[in-house]
């Protein structure tokens, strides 16, 4: 499925997500629901500033751990980022989010990136049109 | 009469009670924070000021850029 389908999936299944960003670690955007091309980009490279501020945090704390996911609770709505593999969402939502739920949508949008897209059905073989056979053949 | 003051008394006292917890647990939850996964199942929760002041900065702008 490529990024386009795979974020129209999200904006289906979850009535909470208000934008999101498909990207990669390097800031390349991958699909956004955000129409402005800049601004999606801007959104990529502020995530990962994000998640590399978060995860200098924890290094300082416990010692170096790979990042999975984050939520940032604002008064005016919350912002997640979300990894699988190489790939990265970041999305916005409403105050108060069922983020359990929100995760759980964004991990699925960028699973579904991984999938292939489903191989075209084959037509069905033509039948070849039945041959007559002359009575004349048949009786000789 | 001099029950019933008491009982009126003890229940103004247990609504302002529960009033308080349920304000002080909107409050809580309403607080601004950063909660970080990490892949070997550990969360990092950050909501002091000095500290989540930069990752909520951060989250600030994102929520500006996306609106």
């Amino acid at each position: 499925m490529d990024a386009a389908a795979a974020l129209e999936r999200l904006r289906e299944i979850s009535s909470q997500i208000r934008a999101a960003v498909i990207f990669e670690r390097g800031g390349k955007v991958v699909g956004s629901t955000i129409g402005d091309e800049q601004r999606a980009k801007d959104v990529a490279g502020e995530a990962e500033a994000l998640l590399t501020e978060a995860e200098r945090q924890r290094d300082a704390a416990d010692g170096p751990g790979e990042f999975a996911q984050l939520e940032v609770a604002l008064q005016a709505g919350s912002v997640f980022v979300v990894r699988d593999g190489d790939r990265l969402i970041a999305a916005t939502t409403q105050p108060e989010p069922t983020v359990g739920l929100v995760f759980y949508d964004l991990k699925s949008c960028l699973r579904d990136l991984e999938t292939p897209p489903a191989p075209k059905k084959r037509a069905a073989p033509r039948r070849k049109p039945a041959t007559r056979t002359k009575k004349a053949d048949a009786e000789s | 009469m001099r029950s019933r003051n008491v009982l009126t008394g003890v229940l103004l006292g247990a609504g302002s009670v529960a009033g308080t917890l349920l304000f002080r647990r909107r409050l809580a939850r309403r607080r601004e924070r950063v909660d970080v996964y990490f892949g070997d199942g550990s969360m990092v929760s950050v909501a002091k000021p000095g500290e989540a002041d930069p990752l909520l900065r951060r989250a600030r702008r994102i929520l500006e850029l996306a609106s």
